[in-house]
């Protein structure tokens, strides 16, 4: 199947490791990736903040571009789905709005790559391509805010509750941990403005994740892993110890257990240890 | 939580509640103060006005309260109370309208940086046309505490560096100007 690709500026940089896996996963599951030529910006956290008519135009030149394309959109970042979809709502409701061709409508579907990898895949075909499973990792799945909110944008059939991660996982025979958390809010938007305040958030996670049985966590959003992977260090548990908790993309779980090679890669990029915990159960 | 203080002048003041549903769009009058805004906010810890309590404080006309509070700049559009609204006010957006109305004065001292933050990230976006990570952080951190903000950086950057999480050299794109277009066309409305 093809379909066109909306990378987003972090998989350029700090998450580059999602981008390399996804891209990965997708070949093994035979999904044609066709980046966006000439893609920009989504706007991201701080157009909507600042200018609403600005956040809308930011999205919709992207949007523009896709409908030349007549395929879906995969979108692996939480960040810009959703504000590729506020673009797509507010052109497809709003009548006029400057700059944008009177009549346009967006052709494809804006998709997340988590649900899209399962509604398209499904566990038949995520499982014959297994060749480690992941019986070892208990993961906690970490939606985060965007995939999921808000509904009237998303589409999101249950906000509170997505499943489509957990079910991925399982189905790399992953011993994967229910927990509340799964939609709660890291604070990544606050990382560099109030770190003080978007560490309680985090801690909370940890904490949370370590109280369901976990020994790692699985994340959809480079936000979250920035905020989860990057700062754990600097966070320690009400006793003093450091969480020592490895966040993967699933994407990298995935990769993994279908026996990629350039899995070893991915983990190398992590600030928190990521391998320490594979090589320990014969994964890598 | 800092209680309101009512000011005789309120509602003489440059916004009405009237207003604000006009600039974000939302029904502001239609909050039954419920609190399930507040109960769901992972931020409530940290806000002088609790998020029911902005929608009060709008729905009364208190807007210079909200605008001078720390809960519009701790928001972290996390979109929980937008999604929990039992009539259907899209909160978060109300808050971003709230920003950006604070924006146009002066945003208070406390708060100054996530503006700060804000505007790196758009000049990053119309310079490049993509946000460059490294440039953007650096850009932030000097604007916000000057050099001992970025010395504050250095040690994370340069791990992030040697795990190869850095993109040196940003994009250019001929695609850009469109972006500088976008820009101009959002300056020239809010300078109207």
């Amino acid at each position: 199947m093809k379909v066109s690709y909306y990378p987003g500026c972090s998989l350029e940089g700090t998450a580059k490791e999602y981008g390399q896996s996804f891209e990965t996963v997708a070949r093994d599951l035979g999904i044609e990736l066709h980046e966006l030529n000439g893609w920009t910006c989504c706007g991201a956290s701080s157009a909507h903040v600042t200018n609403d008519e600005m956040a809308v135009s930011l999205g919709v030149r992207n949007l523009l571009l896709a409908n030349k394309t007549r395929m879906d959109l995969v979108v692996p970042c939480a960040a810009c789905y959703q504000r590729l979809k506020a673009a797509e709502k507010a052109v497809n409701t709003r009548k006029t709005i400057e700059g944008i061709p009177a009549g346009f409508a967006t052709q494809g579907r804006i998709r997340h790559i988590v649900d899209f990898i399962w509604e398209e895949c499904g566990e038949q075909a995520i499982r014959e391509k297994v060749r480690k499973p992941l019986q070892a990792l208990s993961p906690v799945c970490y939606y985060g805010c965007l995939v999921t909110r808000p509904p009237h944008i998303t589409d999101a059939r249950d906000p509170e509750d997505p499943r489509a991660m957990d079910d991925i996982l399982k189905s790399l025979d992953a011993n994967v941990k229910n927990w509340s958390y799964k939609t709660d809010c890291c604070g990544g938007n606050l990382m560099l403005t109030h770190p003080e305040l978007a560490r309680k958030l985090v801690a909370r996670l940890f904490d949370m994740a370590l109280e369901a049985g976990a020994n790692c966590i699985a994340v959809g959003c480079p936000m979250c892993h920035a905020s989860l992977d990057t700062v754990q260090r600097d966070i320690t548990r009400s006793d003093g110890a450091s969480y020592n908790l490895p966040v993967y993309y699933f994407t990298e779980l995935m990769g993994l257990a279908f026996g990629n090679r350039a899995a070893g890669g991915w983990f190398n990029r992590h600030l928190t240890d990521a391998k320490s915990l594979l090589s320990r159960n014969g994964l890598l | 939580m800092a209680s309101v203080t009512v000011r005789e002048t309120a509602g003489a003041g440059l916004y009405s509640r009237k207003r604000i549903e006009e600039m974000s769009g939302e029904k502001i009058s239609a909050c039954f103060q419920c609190e399930k805004c507040s109960n769901g906010c992972p931020m409530v810890f940290a806000m002088d006005i609790q998020p029911h309590r902005v929608m009060h404080c709008l729905q009364l006309g208190l807007v210079e309260e909200v605008l001078n509070s720390d809960t519009i700049w701790v928001c972290v559009s996390c979109q929980t109370c937008t999604t929990r609204c039992p009539n259907d006010i899209d909160i978060a957006h109300v808050v971003d309208t709230l920003r950006q109305l604070s924006a146009r004065r002066q945003v208070k001292e406390s708060q100054k940086s996530v503006a700060v933050f804000h505007t790196a990230f758009l000049s990053s976006i119309k310079r490049f046309g993509r946000v460059h990570e490294a440039s953007m952080v650096v850009s932030y951190a000097f604007q916000n505490e000057g050099i001992t903000g970025v010395r504050k950086q250095l040690n994370l950057g340069l791990e992030m560096m040697r795990k190869g999480k850095i993109k040196l050299v940003p994009s250019r794109l001929w695609a850009g100007k469109q972006v500088k277009e976008i820009f101009r066309k959002a300056g020239r409305k809010r300078a109207q």
